[in-house]
């Protein structure tokens, strides 16, 4: 089963959930850390790396030799990574895209494959799990490509086991947001934890995430964070759009001082590593159940 | 003498020289010496979701021109410009397509070393490309 | 024109609420949330829509089942998943679809539609603490940068048509394309942290960013009695880097009271931390002021 933990604001408690999920799952799984730009599951979770590798994108090479000037390419190219400048036939390399356009549509194959550094991946062990993630160059805009990356690391992760074997549960650490970061990290999964927090900017970012991930058709259920905060606007929302509340972190300064050590909260006391065990339950209890249609589950 | 290409916010010798270039209005393509001109409309970049500035150095270099006169330059643009061998003449605001040309004409316009303008980072500057940022 | 943005590298540090604060305590500013992706500035200033825009920008490819032979080379040549098929039909995913064109140019039948991308709506607004520029990305679009892109020339369009010298806005976490695009030619970037490992860590990148952008940089350590070891880590690293440490807060929970009243902290209690912050404000503006005057 794939759950990805996600959210609309940015520090409701994601990496929180999702560490506390992992510490507590009791079957060996996956984690993995998909907010490329900022990533900070290894913080908690601590791995043993075994590898990693520098990540890289297709992007346009120019033979002017053999370019003959038809500007197929540059007319073709959406991004403006590839532009008849005059009689000069230049790339931007930053602009690229990688949608491969250019070089399928060269007639006179002036254009062969280059590549332009994304970032890094890294790979290791929590003990039975195993650890996957990506880390954005700085200065590279674009998180998607190299999250696709990592994802496509990720399959051959899952399909590595015997057959005999039932396949891994994958946790992945999504990025903030609901725009196409967000959108990336959760497409492929089989459930998607909100996290939020009972505030005003929690709700309302929240709303925008439900209705960012609603067209995927992946069942969502809630983890309202630092619960006692706020106000109750998150409960009444939750309940007028059918959305399961499927656990409460209550908010204490305790939990805010030991995550600031670095701590994986399911281990900072029994009462979390309960209200975790509880939430584990309750997601390995959809993966039995048949998709629904809706989005909420 | 080589043609000039100067960003105007009106197909006339008398419009004001628009300080854009990417998103410009339009360019008006001189021959300095009889003065003749024609437009170049460069809607094509205004629309553009990303790399307007390239777009425009785009229909700047396919007109035949070899010389720019402009306002501000972004960093992308002033690449691809260099790029096909155009020179760049900035900073030149509140002054007519006219006055811009006599003033290159009696070389008073110094030709640009580097854009004079921040680019908008939308896709990234890259590893300190150009003028923004010194990488690292 | 003087600049000044609000960023964090990691999110929920507080970077919303603290820049409502400044909004508040400044004089002379146009707003400006350049949060397009996921903005919360409106929930507490409450902004009049005086001008509404439709965004459009980039397109999406579209099969025209009519025209479609089902021939299925779309889906061989996209690099991003996006052409489904079922029972022989096919379809395009708008969510993973990237709007690079290469379908539309190679299919044989010319099946495709390439169409604008409606992707989002900005506003130009008043607000009880000034002129502000927003914008809301429909949920799932792409957040290229351009419409932040937008929304600052917006913002300096009005403030030279009033007359103002001041621009403040509130950034997006994270160091992608809308960070970058926010960045570029800022006076004076203000990097809000949390003493905490994921804190330290996500202020290094969003700081390095600012440096390969040739952007000065001010941190404020917010909820700073959380770890004192890791308030004292980050005031370390940003003296050996250069970057001014404009104030510590300590965790006040009438940040939150006020939020649920959608009022500015300044606005809701004058006790020791609006002191504070507001010390903080005259801090930032002196030193945006001062790097206005050192010539670039």
């Amino acid at each position: 089963m794939k759950i990805a933990i996600a959210s609309g604001k940015g520090g409701t408690g994601k990496t929180t959930v999702a560490s506390s999920l992992v510490s507590v799952w009791g079957a060996p799984l996956i984690a993995v850390d998909l907010d490329v730009e900022e990533p900070n599951l290894h913080l908690f979770l601590n791995p043993e790396y075994t590898g990693a590798r520098t990540a890289d994108m297709e992007i346009p090479k120019v033979d002017s030799a053999l370019c003959s000037r038809c500007g197929k390419c540059s007319d073709l190219c959406q991004f403006k990574a590839i532009s008849l400048m005059g009689e000069i036939l230049m790339t931007f390399p930053e602009m690229c895209h990688g949608c491969g356009g250019c070089l399928a549509i060269c007639p006179e194959k002036a254009l062969t494959p280059d590549i332009r550094e994304l970032g890094e991946i890294s790979w290791g062990r929590i003990k039975t799990n195993e650890f996957l993630m990506g880390r954005l160059r700085i200065g590279e805009a674009m998180s998607p490509p190299l999250m696709r990356t990592v994802r496509k690391q990720l399959h051959g992760m899952m399909n590595a086991g015997s057959l005999d074997v039932s396949p891994k549960d994958v946790i992945i650490d999504a990025p903030p947001g609901v725009s196409c970061p967000a959108i990336n990290a959760v497409m492929d999964s089989d459930f998607i934890v909100l996290v939020t927090e009972p505030t005003p900017f929690g709700v309302y970012d929240m709303k925008l995430a439900r209705e960012a991930f609603t067209p995927m058709d992946i069942p969502m259920g809630v983890v309202v964070n630092r619960a006692g905060l706020g106000n109750s606007e998150i409960y009444e929302y939750c309940k007028a759009s059918g959305l399961e509340i499927l656990a409460e972190i209550p908010y204490d300064r305790g939990v805010a001082e030991a995550y600031a050590k670095g701590t994986i909260i399911a281990e900072s006391s029994g009462a979390m590593k309960d209200i975790f065990l509880r939430l584990a339950k309750k997601l390995k209890e959809k993966a039995d159940l048949p998709k629904n249609p809706g989005g909420a589950s | 003498m080589k043609k000039i290409a100067v960003t105007c916010e009106s197909p006339s010798l008398d419009a004001q020289v628009d300080p854009r270039f990417g998103r410009a209005a339009g360019f008006l393509i001189v021959n300095p010496e009889t003065m003749e001109f024609e437009f170049i409309d460069n809607g094509s970049s205004q629309v553009m979701a990303q790399g307007a500035g390239i777009q425009a150095a785009e229909n700047v270099a396919r007109s035949g021109a070899k010389v720019l006169l402009t306002g501000y330059v972004g960093p992308k643009a002033f690449q691809g410009l260099r790029g096909a061998g155009i020179e760049i003449g900035q900073n030149l605001e509140n002054i007519t397509v006219r006055q811009a040309i006599e003033k290159y004409k009696a070389g008073g316009v110094d030709m640009a070393t580097e854009p004079n303008r921040m680019g908008h980072g939308g896709m990234g500057g890259g590893r300190g490309q150009g003028r923004m940022g010194n990488g690292r | 024109m003087i600049e000044i943005l609000v960023i964090s590298g990691k999110g929920g540090t507080g970077k919303t609420s603290l820049t409502a604060a400044f909004a508040h305590l400044a004089r002379n500013h146009v707003i400006c949330d350049l949060d397009v992706d996921a903005p919360d500035m409106h929930l507490i200033l409450k902004p009049q829509h005086t001008q509404k825009t439709e965004f459009v920008s980039g397109h999406e490819a579209v099969i025209d089942p009519d025209k479609c032979e089902a021939c299925g080379l779309c889906q061989e040549m996209c690099h991003y998943d996006a052409v489904i098929e079922k029972d022989g039909v096919y379809t395009i995913n708008p969510l993973r679809c990237e709007g690079c064109k290469v379908c539309v140019a190679f299919c044989p039948a010319k099946a495709i539609d390439f169409q604008d991308r409606h992707c989002g709506q900005w506003y130009v607004s008043d607000t009880r603490f000034g002129p502000m520029v927003h914008a809301q990305l429909f949920p799932g679009e792409e957040n290229s940068g351009l419409l932040v892109s937008l929304l600052r020339k917006k913002a300096r369009a009005v403030a030279e048509e009033k007359g103002l010298s001041l621009i403040l806005s509130d950034g997006t976490p994270g160091i992608g394309c809308p960070v970058i695009a926010s960045l570029s030619g800022v006076t004076l970037a203000v990097i809000v942290t949390e003493p905490t490992p994921s804190g330290r860590h996500d202020l290094k990148r969003v700081a390095e960013l600012c440096g390969h952008f040739n952007v000065p940089a001010g941190i404020i350590i917010n909820k700073c009695d959380l770890n004192d070891k890791e308030a004292a880590a980050i005031e370390a690293f940003g003296a050996e880097n250069g970057f001014a440490l404009l104030g510590k807060l300590p965790h006040d929970p009438a940040i939150t009271r006020a939020m649920i009243e959608g009022k500015a902290i300044t606005e809701y209690t004058k006790n020791g931390f609006t002191g504070q912050l507001t010390a903080i404000w005259e801090q930032i503006l002196s030193l945006a002021k001062a790097n206005k005057q050192v010539v670039k």
